[in-house]
This record gives structure tokens, C-alpha cells and sequence, in this order.
């Protein structure tokens, strides 16, 4: 058995010191020993994308990293999209476009669109479609996911 | 799900990686950089490293620059630095438009050029870009440091030469005349998805009439490798549709290709066929 | 589409109103199984092989492992049909002696976490003897077949047959004979949300609360009592935030019992989350099926009969409750589909192997028969040298109500209108210009066209037919306006992403003029909601809607009485709109809110004319209606590869009364889109020993944005009397349709080189290889 190793993950501008094994993936770490289930976990082997967040702006799968390669650096999760009641540009529009139906993938597709679009605001309509085909998505067929997050682009380049 | 349990090594510096990879090879021991290909192996617990080295903390090794006549890549060099143009000139083109083909926006945003060297997945873009432009392989060990030539480094399926205690520190990719030609395609079931085949060529035209190409194929056999009977039919003669058949043809005819339940030889030939043709007509657009 | 969030129409039914659901789930709210903390971790220790006895399991010292021989007095899951041939077998909860298939749960190790339990059940030594597999039914079905029970007399563990009267005398007459042989592979709902359960033990009551994703919470209860042998009162079943199910979680997984059974013996709580790679091997499979079909027609392209013969792989158990008959006798019951056939002979087997089993999966078995079907059509329009939609316009059915050979009874729909709409939006005439254009310079287009019918929100009397030990049907609605003068609607039926409360409160609004915020729909929790069957079959809009509209009425009808009394004016003269009972032409009103708290507090008031109180119970149970839709692919197939590239998708489609037209197309996308995926792409893929090569989603293969062309919906909404809310159901109907279309549209591409594709999926290699076996592709790859 490895050791555990203290470390502090930053989630959404809040300090988490928690004590975790080497192996400990960064999405386990999130949700068990943070308690921020928004984040979900889909196959645990890189190809879903429901478990993305931001690791110092970047979209990253955290499934694929651990969390002890995320000690000190800045965490963003579904949890931290909204400024108090006051909801994020992409979840207003992942609502008004009926872009998610169960929600088991929205919070991964969300923290994607934001984390490209805050990097990339100009980014071309082909290349989201491009980026938007990281993750799976069972329920919509991907065409309401693919409006909200134009509209979204939209505003948030508006703003 | 979860991987099996392991110690994590983080070394600041090029010399505490390789004395952590003398000491801890024989132990199990590898190299992590990216992740992204190795831990969904370890969730699957098809991989069960017992010490993992993470080079993520190491000074400099994200150094992406031009020395002389080649373009040196070390080894934490992300996917995502190619994703516009890193010099100007062709070979900045060549890799930003091979990039956009690597998995997924996230896993680019991770896995490094290096690693996708090391773990020589058949199907690997970068070892087609690789193998097709003659990179040079910079390996260290605590027994000192050896440059490689990719031919050498690729041996088979998730196989290299590396020794057990060395490390890839860098990849040195020549850089390309500012006229040369080059063209990319890659077939794969979705987008994203490993690469079934996929054609790498380089040329330049003088006088109108095809030199010094280079043609990869990947995805096809147990490694990236140059074709040089497709070569062969299109140096010195002048681009054309029935050359670009011509030079599918000898590809497909050269290969070994690999097989599996879905994927009959037969039709791996014909991927070849088709992507190296497209390489090609990408190449003149 | 315009997406309003108040209304300003006159009723909120017909309204895309935003889903009372989404604000928790967009902000990492939602409550998912696997959201919740326990003491202790499950890992099932699953066979490696396909088909064996168990010589010794040894677990590492100290472990905490539960085998078969500890659940020695639990009852096999054992599902029963009392017609068509069934032989009854039974499913351990741990493989008791002999596994199966590869995949099934051998032991259960529990630990303080998911990794720890990982740790001991890879430390689980398990010895098997080895034996011969059966994978595919064809080989099952051979006359000296290994048995897969050994206590059956052969592999066949269903068998229905439906032959009209006078059926060769038809046979005899037809002009021309059209055969297809079809192949189904196995695939799997695959939701985003694998299977996870977990169950805490309450030591004050006894009780175990089982918290699942499952899409029947109810039955989920009354499977694991039964099989504990335990009275249901011991047990709640909780389903919360369920994402996505698709039919895959509407078995029983024998997972759930294990996880009961375990709290009760360490008075705990344990949790198991499935991993993607357990979904994809031994969770639910679905949709492996061999099709004969031959359809005799009649001079003028007119289908005179239809013979078939389906063999349906149904793995090694048979899955509760519907029992492992459902793709068999579904298809043996609506292969005629939407077209008027009067004379049919079918054959349907479902028969064991050892491979996963199979369950419903949306659309059961509708997809493959619907693909098979139009092939057949397609078939038969070439043979008679006319476009397949001309051959489809004169077969149709076009009166209603239209009783099928097979006894189905079809009530008002518009299958020719939704073709010749779909033709006329696509531009069939302008495709085939273009086709032919681009058929001259090397390139294949090709137009498919898919029409069917989606049987939809049947209750009991329909599920009779099968003879089902189990009859699912009726739903229950307890709706009550509580003092607070908010209204709960507690319902049976148990949604899994699709916005059923929205749809719901839209049709309660109505009722009694009240905002659907004001309304909170609670399901799946077996204490909170009235006995129902939760969410399959299209039936929850349908079924549940309809027990909303009757429990809304009736409350309606209590809020006219107590107003009257308040207002002191007849019921009659009274409106209920906006949360307040108006008395019309006056400006006397009583609110919603006040008259709830009359009811409950001032009950004096009413002398006894009024029970106090403001609950009301609706209960449906209707016998069924038939949606339909016509679904046209346009593809571009690549000769050199065998890809296929989507081009673009078209639906014209009929579902009745639309409640909620931006969910209702959102059903309709996801249907499509995991039908595209099901045509091209997704297949689970056995070895000849029994081992699943496609275990990752790198290799099963759920379609992306790249794969998923643009969807363009259009709508007719014939309205019917088989439902009283006049919606029928869509969930099912994507799904149904897109696989038949894409299919369609690649041999429409290929028409030039002579072959069928009669498979699904429809591989590149398995295009190419039969473009290569037609002979007609020039030796150096490329046509000029």
C-alpha cells in the first residue's frame, strides 16, 4: 500500500486540504473527499468527458489525472459556473435550448464549452463542433447542446 | 475502476528523473507525463506500475524551440502547444494540422509528444510524424545520453528501444524547407477515435516533378514506418491522380498490415490505398 | 423554436416551456446514486469466461466476500409468461456453481472504499472448469447444442407463431416473391450513468432503504422482497436523478438484491457503482437477432404476405419482469409494421447462449424488424423498377381504426401524411438530380426513407396478450393541493431524464389554472408515490398524463364546489384561472391558496357537503395508441472505405396532442441520434470463447457531434381518442425509425453495384467488403 500524501485542492476559490493516495484519481478526490458530486464520473477511461473540469483554465479530464498532479493549482467545477443565484451564461443557455435532458453529461459539456470559449472566444463554428465531440452525450443527439453552446459564445463574447 | 496502488515520484530536475528511473525501474517503475494513454490502462488495471515518476514538475521540460536545423521538443511538450503553428513555414503548419486529429480537445490539453513516442501505440500521429520526418530521439539515463534515430527507437506494438532506465528527454523533428509540400489523411471510425490508417507525405517540387518525399503510413502495422516503394514511384516524376493510385498502390502492397476480428488485411490494404492517395491530393491543394 | 418561460397562450399544454428540472442539474445539484456516502463498498468478482462450472473460489485472508453459498435462501430471479412455448429459468443473484456468460457476478467483496474492494476482488482466486460456449443462437439452436440450463430440453426458451388462415392460397397468387436476410448485432443502451445501488439500513425500523437508478422503482421493490422473502413494507426504493436508462434500467439487476441483502446483514450501508467496462459486458444487452423475412406482392406492388422467421439471442437469463420474450414476441407481434398485409406466417424464437443477457432497449425489437421490413420494401420497389416511396403509398394503411393480421388494433393516424410531408421537405426530385450528378463524378449519394408505427402508452389489457406472469399497465396519480395551497403530484410512473415533470405539471396547469411552478411532481420513491411501473415503452406521457388529467379533474371539480360555496355562486358560472376561482362577469374571486386552507381549516364551513381535504386520486389504464413518423437519411457513402458520412437526418412525425414541444423534439433527436449509432456504429463483439472485445467506449462506439448530422422535425398532431390527454407517446420512435432510414440510404447510394447491406451495423469494413465481393470496383481502388 502507498502512503497518503497531504495536499490542498482549490475548488471554485475554496481550499479542500485533504489527505489522499498517490493512485487517487482528481475526479474521486472532487467528489469524495471534497463532496462536489456536480462533477460525475462516466467511464473512468478518458472517452466520455462527463468528469471534465478546469485545472488552471484548461478543460482536462479529471479521471486521467491524480490528484496529487492538482495540489495547488486552481479547480473549477459546475459548482463554481454561477455567481450566486445568478447563473452562468452556458447554463442559462443549456436551459432555455433544452440542451441536457437526464444531466448526468451537462456538467461535464459545460465546463468544456466554458473552459474553450474563455481561451478561445472567437473560436469558428467548426472547430466547437470539433471541441463539443469530446464528450458523449446519450440523451440529446447532440443538436440542442450544439444551439446552447452558440448562443452561449455569443453572449459571452458579447460581455 | 480505480488503479492499483503505486508511489509517486516527483523529481524538479533532468538528473533526479533519471537516477529516480535507475533506482525504480527494476522496481516497476515508469515514467507519467501526460497520463493520457497510460492511466486509462492503469484503471483497467492492465498497467500496474509500482512507482510512477511524474515528470510534470520538472524544470524546462516544456521547452519547445528551433536549434539549427531542427525543431526540439522536450518531453512535456502538451498536444495542445501545436494547436496553432509553432514556427512558421511548413513543418508548423504540418503539426498544427496533424494536432486537430489527436483524440480530444481535453486529452490534448495533457498528453504530451513525447509520451505518445514512448507508448508507440501503432495508430499514434505522432509517431507517423515521427517516423515520416526522420526525427531524432534524445534518451538519458544516469549512464549518460544517446540520440536515437526513430527508425531505431520503434520497434512494435507499445514497444521501443528504450532501456529500462532511460528516459525520452526530447524529440528533434528537422525542419522543412519553406517550399516543401505536405499532406495529411487519417481514417478512423469516429472522429477522435485511434487512427485505422492514416498517410503522412512531405516533397518538394523542382522543376516540376516530385523530390526527397517522404511517405509514413500509420495505424496499419505494429509501427509507423516510411514506405519507400511509394517513394520511390513518386520521386522524380510530376504530381498527378495516376501517380498519387500509383503510389497507394505500392503502399498497400508494401505493408504488413495488422489484423484483428473486424479488420481483415484485405481491408487495412485498402485504408492504405485510400489514405495515401488522399495524402497526396491534400498535399497539392 | 422560441422557447418561452411564461406562456402567453391560452393553455400551457402546446407550450415549450423551460423544464422545471434543469436548474438543479445545470448547477451540479442533481442527486445522483452515486452521489451518496456509504460504509461500505461493493465489487462484484465476475467470470472471465464464458460458460463453466466453479471448482473453489479462495478469498484473501480476512475479506469480506459474500458467495452463493450465503444466499443459499434467497430465490432465483425466475420471471414467468404462461404462453408461447416459455420454459421458465432461473438467475442466481451469485452464480451458484456454474456461470454463464462472461461477466457474471461470481462473488460480492466489500470494503471501506471502491478501491480497497477492487484491491480484494483482484485477489479473489476463482478456479473454473472450463466449458464449451455458445455464442451465437444459430449455434444454439443446432440439434446437439450444449444446454445452457442444463435443466431444459433444449435452447429455445420461447417460441410463438403466428399463421393467418389461408395462408399459402395467398401465397400462391403473388406476382413476384422479395426475401431479405437480415442480421441484428448485439448492442447496448449504454447510458451515460452506468448502474449503481445502494442500500442503508435503518436500525430504529428495520428497514432498508434502496436508493437505484432504476427506471421501476416498484417493481425493483417487489423483485427483491420476493426474492428475500421479505413483506415490502420492509424495504424503499428510491430513485433519484436517474441519467438515462433507455430500457437497460428497467430489469431487475441482480446487483440491487445482493446490496439489500448485505445491509440487512451488517446493518449498514453498501454501495456498488458499476464501472463503464461491467455496463458494457454484463449489464443488459439488446437487439441481437437473426431476421428471414419474405413478402409476396401482387401485380401492382401491393404486399399480398409476409413470412418470417426471428431468431432472437437472449443470452443466458431471462430479465425481470418482462422476461426474455419481450424482442421475440414484440417482433412477432408488429413485424406487418404500418403497412396493410392481410396474410402472415411468423416464427419467433428467443433462444439462450452464453452471453449477457438481453432486455428491452429502446424500441425493443422495433428497430431491427423496421430495418428488415424496409428492405424489404426497398427491395421489392426496385424489382418493380419505382421509387421506394411510391411502393410504401400503396401499402400503407389510410382507415382507421385498422385491425392488423396479427390482431393490433391501430387507431387514428397519418402514415401516408407524414411520408409524403417528409418527401416534400427533403425534395425527393431535387435529391435524385443531385444523386445522379454526383453518381457521374464518383461520388454515391443515397436517400433512405423509414416508415413505421410506435405503439405506445398500452396498459394492461395489451400486456395480457402475452401472458405475462407479471401484466404491467395501469399508473397512478395522488395529486393534492395542501393547505400552503401548492400542489404535489405524486406519481407511479418514474422519469429518467426526459422531463416528464414539466410535461405533467403543463397538463395539471390546465386543469385547475394554476402556473406549473406551483407545481412539484415527486416520483420514484416507493414511500412517497402510489404503486406504478415506471418508465418504458413510451408510455409515461400517455399513462401518467392521462392519471394527471383524471386526479386534475377531480380536483378541479372539488375547487368548483368550494369556491361556490365561498363565492356563493353556482359551480357553472365559475372559472379557475391564474391560481384563483373567478366568478365570471363579476370581479368576486377566491384564490387557490385560500380555498386549500378552507379545506383543511375551515372544513365547518361546508356542513358536511364537502370531505375535507384536497387530494384526489387518478388511475389510467387505456389500451394503447399508435404514433408515426417517417424518417429519411441522405448519406454519402465513401467506396474506398465503406464510411459512412451522415448528411443530414429529416423526421416528419405524428405523436397526437404535443404537451411540450421543445421536449417532445428533444426526444426525438436523442431517438435519432442513438439510432444512427445503432446503424453505424455500436456493436458489442463476443470472441469465439465468449470474451467481450469491445469493453471500452473506445471500442463500442456511441456516436459524437461529428457523427450526428443536422435534424430537421416536422409535425402532425392527429388527435385521438385512445388517449384522453390526446398525446401518444415518442420516446421509442426515434430509435425505431433512423436505423431502417440509414440503411436504406447506404443501398440506395450503393443501387450502382448490385449488393444489399442487410446488416446493422453497417460497418465500413462490412460496406467495403461487400462493395469488394460485387466485383464491380476497378482493381486500382479509385473509380474514374
Amino acid at each position: 500500500m502507498s502512503d497518503k500524501t497531504d495536499i490542498t485542492l482549490t475548488i471554485n476559490g475554496r481550499s479542500h486540504a485533504i489527505r489522499v493516495e498517490a493512485r487517487r484519481t482528481l475526479v474521486d478526490a472532487i467528489r469524495e473527499d471534497c463532496g462536489q458530486t456536480g462533477t460525475h464520473i462516466g467511464c473512468e477511461h478518458g472517452v466520455c468527458g462527463a468528469c471534465t473540469v478546469l485545472v488552471n483554465g484548461e478543460p482536462v479530464r479529471s479521471c486521467l489525472m491524480f490528484a496529487q498532479q492538482a495540489d495547488g493549482k486552481e479547480i473549477r467545477t459546475v459548482e463554481g459556473l454561477a455567481d450566486g443565484d445568478e447563473m452562468h451564461p452556458m447554463q442559462r443557455a443549456f436551459m432555455e435550448n433544452h440542451g441536457l435532458q437526464c444531466g448526468f453529461c451537462t456538467p461535464g459539456f459545460l465546463m468544456l464549452a466554458v473552459g474553450v470559449l474563455e481561451r478561445e472566444p472567437d473560436i469558428s463554428d467548426h472547430d466547437l463542433i470539433d471541441v463539443l465531440s469530446s464528450n458523449l452525450c446519450r440523451c440529446t443527439g447532440y443538436q440542442n447542446i450544439i444551439k446552447a453552446v452558440r448562443a452561449a459564445a455569443v453572449e459571452m463574447r458579447q460581455s | 475502476m480505480k488503479p492499483a496502488p503505486f508511489t509517486r515520484h516527483v523529481p524538479r530536475t533532468v538528473d533526479e528523473v533519471v537516477s529516480a528511473l535507475a533506482e525504480f525501474a527494476p522496481l516497476d517503475g515508469r515514467i507519467l507525463a501526460g497520463g493520457q494513454s497510460l492511466v486509462p490502462i492503469m484503471a483497467f488495471r492492465m498497467a500496474r506500475p509500482a512507482h510512477l515518476i511524474d515528470i510534470n514538475e520538472v524544470e524546462g521540460l516544456d521547452r519547445l524551440a528551433v536549434d539549427g536545423d531542427h525543431l526540439s521538443i522536450s518531453a512535456r511538450v502538451r498536444h495542445g502547444a501545436f494547436h496553432k503553428p509553432v514556427i512558421d513555414g511548413p513543418l508548423g503548419r504540418l503539426l498544427a494540422f496533424v494536432v486537430s486529429h489527436i483524440a480530444h480537445y481535453p486529452i490534448r490539453m495533457r498528453g504530451t509528444f513525447c509520451g505518445s513516442l514512448a507508448h508507440a501505440d501503432p495508430a499514434s500521429e505522432w509517431c507517423l510524424v515521427a517516423a515520416t520526418l526522420d526525427a531524432q530521439l534524445v534518451v538519458k539515463s544516469v549512464r549518460g545520453e544517446r540520440i536515437v534515430p526513430v527508425t531505431d527507437f520503434l520497434e512494435g506494438i507499445m514497444s521501443t528501444s528504450l532501456a529500462e532506465d532511460e528516459f525520452l528527454a526530447e524529440a528533434r523533428l528537422p525542419l522543412l524547407p519553406d517550399d516543401t509540400k505536405f499532406g495529411f489523411y487519417e481514417f478512423s471510425r469516429r472522429a477522435g477515435d485511434f487512427a485505422m490508417s492514416a498517410a503522412l507525405v512531405t516533397y518538394r517540387l523542382v522543376d516540376g516533378v516530385i523530390a526527397e518525399a517522404h511517405l509514413g503510413i500509420g495505424g496499419a502495422e505494429d509501427r509507423a514506418r516510411r514506405i519507400s516503394e511509394a517513394e520511390d514511384v513518386l520521386n522524380g516524376n510530376p504530381p498527378s491522380p495516376d501517380l498519387y493510385v500509383a503510389a497507394g498502390e505500392a503502399a498497400a502492397n508494401a505493408i504488413e498490415p495488422l489484423e484483428d476480428i473486424q479488420t481483415t488485411a484485405e481491408y487495412r490494404c485498402d485504408l492504405v490505398r485510400a489514405v495515401t492517395r488522399r495524402a497526396l491530393e491534400r498535399s497539392a491543394q | 423554436m422560441t422557447v418561452h418561460t411564461k406562456g402567453t397562450g391560452t393553455t400551457w399544454v402546446g407550450r415549450s416551456i423551460r423544464r422545471l428540472e434543469d436548474p438543479a442539474l445545470v448547477t451540479g445539484r442533481g442527486r445522483f446514486t452515486a452521489d451518496m456516502p456509504a460504509k461500505h463498498w461493493v465489487r462484484f468478482v465476475r467470470s472471465s469466461v464464458a460458460a463453466g462450472t466453479i471448482e473453489n473460489i479462495k478469498a484473501p485472508e480476512g475479506a469480506g466476500i459474500v458467495t452463493a453459498k450465503d444466499l443459499a435462501k434467497l430465490k432465483p430471479i425466475r420471471p414467468m409468461l404462461s404462453k408461447f412455448n416459455y420454459v421458465a429459468v432461473g438467475q442466481p443473484i451469485l452464480a451458484d456453481g456454474v456461470v454463464r456468460f462472461t461477466g457474471e457476478s461470481i462473488a460480492a467483496v466489500y470494503a471501506p472504499s471502491k478501491d480497497q474492494a477492487e484491491d480484494i476482488a483482484d485477489q479473489v482466486e476463482v478456479e473454473i472448469s472450463e466449458g464449451a460456449p455458445l455464442i451465437d443462437a444459430m449455434d444454439a439452436l443446432a440439434e446437439d447444442a450444449p444446454l445452457v440450463h442444463a435443466d431444459t430440453k433444449h435452447n429455445v426458451i420461447v417460441e410463438g407463431r403466428i399463421a393467418t388462415p389461408g395462408f399459402e392460397d395467398v401465397w400462391k397468387t403473388a406476382h413476384k416473391v422479395l426475401h431479405v436476410e437480415a442480421r441484428s448485432r448485439r448492442q447496448n443502451a449504454t447510458p451515460m450513468e452506468a448502474r449503481a445501488g445502494h442500500a442503508v439500513y435503518d436500525g430504529s425500523t428495520g428497514r432498508v432503504t434502496l436508493t437505484c437508478t432504476t427506471q421501476m422503482p416498484h417493481l425493483t421493490r417487489t423483485a427483491v422482497c420476493d426474492i428475500l422473502g421479505i413483506p415490502e413494507s420492509e424495504l424503499r426504493v428510491v430513485a433519484p436523478d436517474v441519467g438515462g436508462g433507455f430500457g437497460q434500467k428497467m430489469s431487475l439487476a441482480p446487483e440491487y438484491v445482493l446490496l439489500v441483502w448485505l445491509a440487512r446483514k451488517l446493518r449498514s450501508s453498501v454501495a456498488w457503482t458499476e464501472d463503464r467496462r461491467e455496463n458494457l459486458i454484463a449489464s443488459f444487452h439488446s437487439r441481437d437477432q437473426h431476421v428471414q423475412l419474405e413478402g409476396a406482392f401482387d401485380k401492382s406492388g401491393k404486399l399480398l404476405a409476409l413470412r418470417g422467421d426471428i431468431v432472437a439471442n437472449v443470452g443466458a437469463y431471462s430479465c425481470f419482469p418482462t422476461t426474455c420474450g419481450v424482442e421475440p414476441l414484440m417482433a412477432l407481434a408488429e413485424l406487418p409494421g404500418p403497412y396493410d398485409v392481410r396474410a402472415y406466417d411468423c416464427r419467433s424464437r428467443g433462444v439462450m447462449t452464453n452471453t449477457c443477457p438481453m432486455a428491452p432497449y429502446r424500441g425493443v425489437s422495433r428497430p431491427v424488424i423496421t430495418f428488415v421490413l424496409e428492405r424489404l420494401m426497398d427491395k421489392a420497389a426496385a424489382a418493380f423498377g419505382i421509387e421506394p416511396t411510391e411502393l410504401r403509398r400503396r401499402n400503407l394503411i389510410d382507415k382507421f381504426p385498422y385491425t392488423s393480421a396479427t390482431g393490433l388494433v391501430f387507431d387514428d393516424g397519418s402514415y401516408k401524411e407524414t411520408m409524403e410531408m417528409a418527401i416534400k421537405a427533403i425534395d425527393l426530385d431535387a435529391f435524385r438530380k443531385r444523386q445522379k450528378i454526383a453518381r457521374d463524378a464518383g461520388r454515391y449519394l443515397g436517400i433512405g426513407f423509414a416508415t413505421f408505427s410506435e405503439r405506445t402508452g398500452y396498459g394492461s389489457p395489451a400486456f395480457a396478450a402475452r401472458g405475462m406472469e407479471i401484466t404491467p399497465g395501469f399508473e397512478t396519480v395522488y395529486l393534492t393541493i395542501d393547505p400552503s395551497g401548492f400542489v404535489e403530484a405524486r406519481i407511479g410512473s418514474s422519469p429518467h431524464g426526459q422531463g416528464l415533470r414539466t410535461s405533467l405539471a403543463q397538463i395539471i396547469a390546465d386543469e385547475i389554472g394554476i402556473d406549473p411552478d406551483f407545481i412539484k411532481v415527486v416520483h420514484g420513491d416507493t414511500d412517497r408515490s402510489p404503486y406504478g411501473w415506471g418508465t418504458f415503452a413510451s408510455r409515461s406521457l400517455v399513462l401518467s398524463g392521462g392519471a394527471s388529467l383524471l386526479a386534475a379533474q377531480k380536483i378541479r371539480a372539488k375547487l368548483l364546489k368550494i369556491a361556490s360555496h365561498l363565492l356563493e355562486a353556482a359551480p357553472e358560472d365559475i372559472t379557475l384561472q391564474s391560481g384563483s376561482a373567478h366568478v365570471i362577469g363579476t370581479d368576486r374571486s377566491v384564490t387557490i391558496a385560500s380555498m386549500a386552507r378552507a379545506a383543511y381549516h375551515q372544513t365547518h364551513i361546508f356542513k358536511g357537503e364537502i370531505e375535507p381535504g384536497l387530494t384526489e386520486t387518478g388511475t389510467y389504464d387505456p389500451s394503447g395508441t399508435f404514433s408515426n413518423a417517417c424518417h429519411v437519411a441522405v448519406v454519402e457513402v465513401d467506396i474506398e472505405t465503406g464510411r459512412v458520412e451522415m448528411e443530414k437526418f429529416l423526421v416528419a412525425e405524428d405523436a397526437g396532442l404535443i404537451i411540450n414541444p421543445m421536449i417532445a423534439d428533444g426526444q426525438v433527436h436523442g431517438g435519432v441520434a442513438q439510432g444512427i449509432g445503432n446503424a453505424l456504429l455500436e456493436e458489442i463483439i463476443y470472441d469465439e470463447t465468449g470474451n467481450i472485445l469491445t469493453s471500452t467506449l473506445a471500442d463500442f462506439l456511441p456516436p459524437t457531434t461529428h457523427e450526428i448530422p443536422e435534424i430537421e422535425l416536422h409535425h402532425i398532431e392527429t388527435l385521438t381518442g385512445n388517449s384522453i390527454t390526446k398525446a401518444k407517446g415518442l420516446g421509442e420512435g426515434g430509435a425505431i425509425g433512423a436505423p431502417a432510414a440509414v440503411i436504406s440510404a447506404i443501398n440506395d447510394a450503393l443501387s450502382p453495384f448490385g449488393i444489399s447491406i442487410d446488416e446493422m451495423p453497417a460497418t465500413p469494413q462490412r460496406i467495403r467488403a461487400a462493395l469488394r465481393s460485387s466485383g464491380k470496383l476497378p482493381s486500382n481502388g479509385k473509380i474514374a
